[in-house]
């Protein structure tokens, strides 16, 4: 395997890399601009002044402890479920596959919003597990910080199922086989040769995962509501921010988003991701 | 990056900033010099949803080639959006405070006028399952209720009905809208909201209304505004006028709204 850089390094220039055509190079600068302007918005726009009585507000810190703590659990959640999904969309045939493979990546392109209706009619206090729950139990689930978890694992798996279902797909087979041939077990293969040789996908999958998780907003809204400290996550918080009376405590913090996401993409790519 | 390469980037700035700019001057003459088919954009509190619905067809139809369309939303987060600069003629917000914040930006033409009242009133599903009769119900352990948020005009007034009962309540939800608030009581999900007498109203038999004696103390002006960045001026004025007419608050009062 060649990586870019390390042909990069040679002395004769590369004959994969060379200058873009201007019919390419124009959209791709402009759709650059377009997905930086925004960011630099907030940059110019960010109350720099007060920044640390905005971001060090009660209200604020809770919802972004809230945030941390949902998406992570969220993230685990995916993990825990979600490999073995893509291990059996990559590594066995059974009938509706396909079909399977469509619906499960389903939440990927749907509204947030409807994701939300749709868990209310499930795990709802009338829904269709919901019922019996509270029947037999007397639990509800929407309102509580397990909703939130429940709204943002249902956003994000598709994110982590789809990279470790193509890591899966693109590993080399042999190594498994190899495993195999020399006793071992098929749930022992997959613990030692095949999750190592998918590493660099499942992390990939996990950063996009939590980082979708962490900014879950239709779907929670919807079927955990908005409560200050038990279901009011970051987005929802920035939202209402921007709403009442200060609008600028609202860039401060959706800055503050941002950098907590920057920070985390680039820390994954410093240590371990074999990705880009 | 060279130094080339960096030029080329901010002359494509430069182009297409021109380009866009260019764009946005050439639409506004001709939408502006529309002379019949004209449409007009009405933000409206979400308790009006159903009212304004149906008054915007009757101006229609007084109005022949006259589009009229709704944005219905929480009265804060359309007064948001209006100091924004959303395009829009007129505003009709659930409270003098989310009115304020568009006046206070200089975005409303003359002064707001207020057109109706409302009052609050507690949501149960229906049969009143869990025999709630007044605020003080509300606190009962395990009962799940659902507020507007702070910021919204009908969570403002139940927090001022709350004080005025001396009732200390911790929501499980703080709504975006009014028909948020209502949506959780009528699906099931809570056992009570505090909403306008006219949502139970428009619910038509999907939730009950309690009435309780506190909510006379927590009553919204609804104030309507032509707003100052309408292409539509005269039009957005007769939409003003017409909310006022004996016709529009003869249906609004039927709706359960209060005379101002």
């Amino acid at each position: 395997m060649t990586r870019p850089s390390a042909a990069r390094r040679g002395r004769e220039p590369d004959p994969g890399f060379r200058r873009a055509p201007a019919a390419l190079a124009v959209p791709a600068i402009l759709g650059l601009l377009f997905l930086l302007l925004p960011l630099l918005g907030l940059l110019v726009r960010a109350p720099w002044r007060r920044i640390g009585t905005v971001l060090t507000q009660p209200a604020a810190l809770t919802a972004l402890r809230l945030s941390l703590e949902t998406a992570t659990a969220s993230t685990a959640l995916c993990l825990v479920f979600g490999i073995p999904v893509a291990y059996l969309l990559a590594r066995t045939r059974f009938w509706g596959q396909r079909a399977v493979r469509a619906l499960v990546t389903l939440p990927l392109v749907l509204p947030p919003v409807v994701g939300g209706v749709a868990l209310f009619t499930a795990y709802g206090r009338t829904g269709v597990v919901g019922k019996w729950w509270d029947r037999w139990f007397g639990y509800t689930m929407p309102f509580t910080t397990t909703a939130v978890v429940v709204a943002q694992a249902f956003v994000a798996m598709p994110f982590l199922i789809i990279a470790v279902e193509g890591a899966l797909r693109a590993a080399d087979r042999r190594f498994e086989e190899a495993a195999a041939t020399l006793g071992a077990s098929r749930w022992t293969t997959f613990r030692r040769v095949t999750l190592p040789l998918v590493g660099p996908g499942v992390v990939a999958g996990t950063v996009l995962c939590w980082a979708r998780a962490m900014g879950e907003f239709g779907a929670t809204i919807t079927f955990a509501g908005n409560f200050e400290g038990t279901t009011q996550t970051m987005p929802l918080y920035v939202y209402r921010a921007l709403e009442t009376a200060d609008p600028n405590s609202a860039i401060a913090l959706s800055l503050l988003l941002v950098a907590v996401c920057v920070a985390v993409l680039v820390a994954l790519r410093g240590r371990w991701a074999g990705v880009g | 990056m060279r130094i080339r390469s960096l030029v080329s980037v901010g002359l494509v700035a430069l182009v297409s900033a021109g380009v866009l700019g260019a764009c946005s001057s050439s639409s506004s003459p001709s939408s502006s010099s529309s002379t019949k088919n004209q449409t007009l954009t009405v933000l409206a509190a979400a308790s009006l949803t159903d009212t304004f619905t149906q008054l915007g067809k009757e101006f229609e139809a007084a109005h022949p080639g006259t589009k009229v369309t709704f944005s219905f939303g929480g009265s804060s987060t359309l007064a948001q959006q209006i100091v924004q600069g959303a395009p829009a003629d007129v505003f009709a917000a659930a409270s003098p405070a989310t009115m304020k914040t568009v006046s206070d930006a200089g975005d409303v033409v003359g002064t707001p006028a207020v057109f109706v009242k409302n009052q609050l009133v507690i949501a149960v599903p229906p049969g009143n399952p869990k025999g709630i009769q007044g605020l003080s119900d509300l606190t009962k352990p395990g009962l799940k209720v659902v507020l507007c948020d702070d910021a919204v005009p009908c969570g403002a007034a139940a927090q001022k009905a709350l004080t005025a009962a001396n009732v200390k309540l911790t929501p499980v939800s703080k709504e975006q809208d009014v028909k948020a608030a209502l949506s959780k009581v009528s699906l099931g999900e809570a056992d009570a909201a505090l909403v306008y007498r006219t949502d139970v109203k428009a619910a038509k038999g999907q939730v009950d209304g309690i009435e309780f004696p506190e909510s006379a103390q927590a009553i919204n002006d609804y104030p309507i505004a032509a707003l100052k960045a309408s292409k539509a001026p005269d039009l957005a004025n007769q939409f003003v006028q017409f909310i006022q007419s004996p016709q529009a608050q003869q249906e609004l009062i039927a709706a359960g709204f209060q005379a101002p």
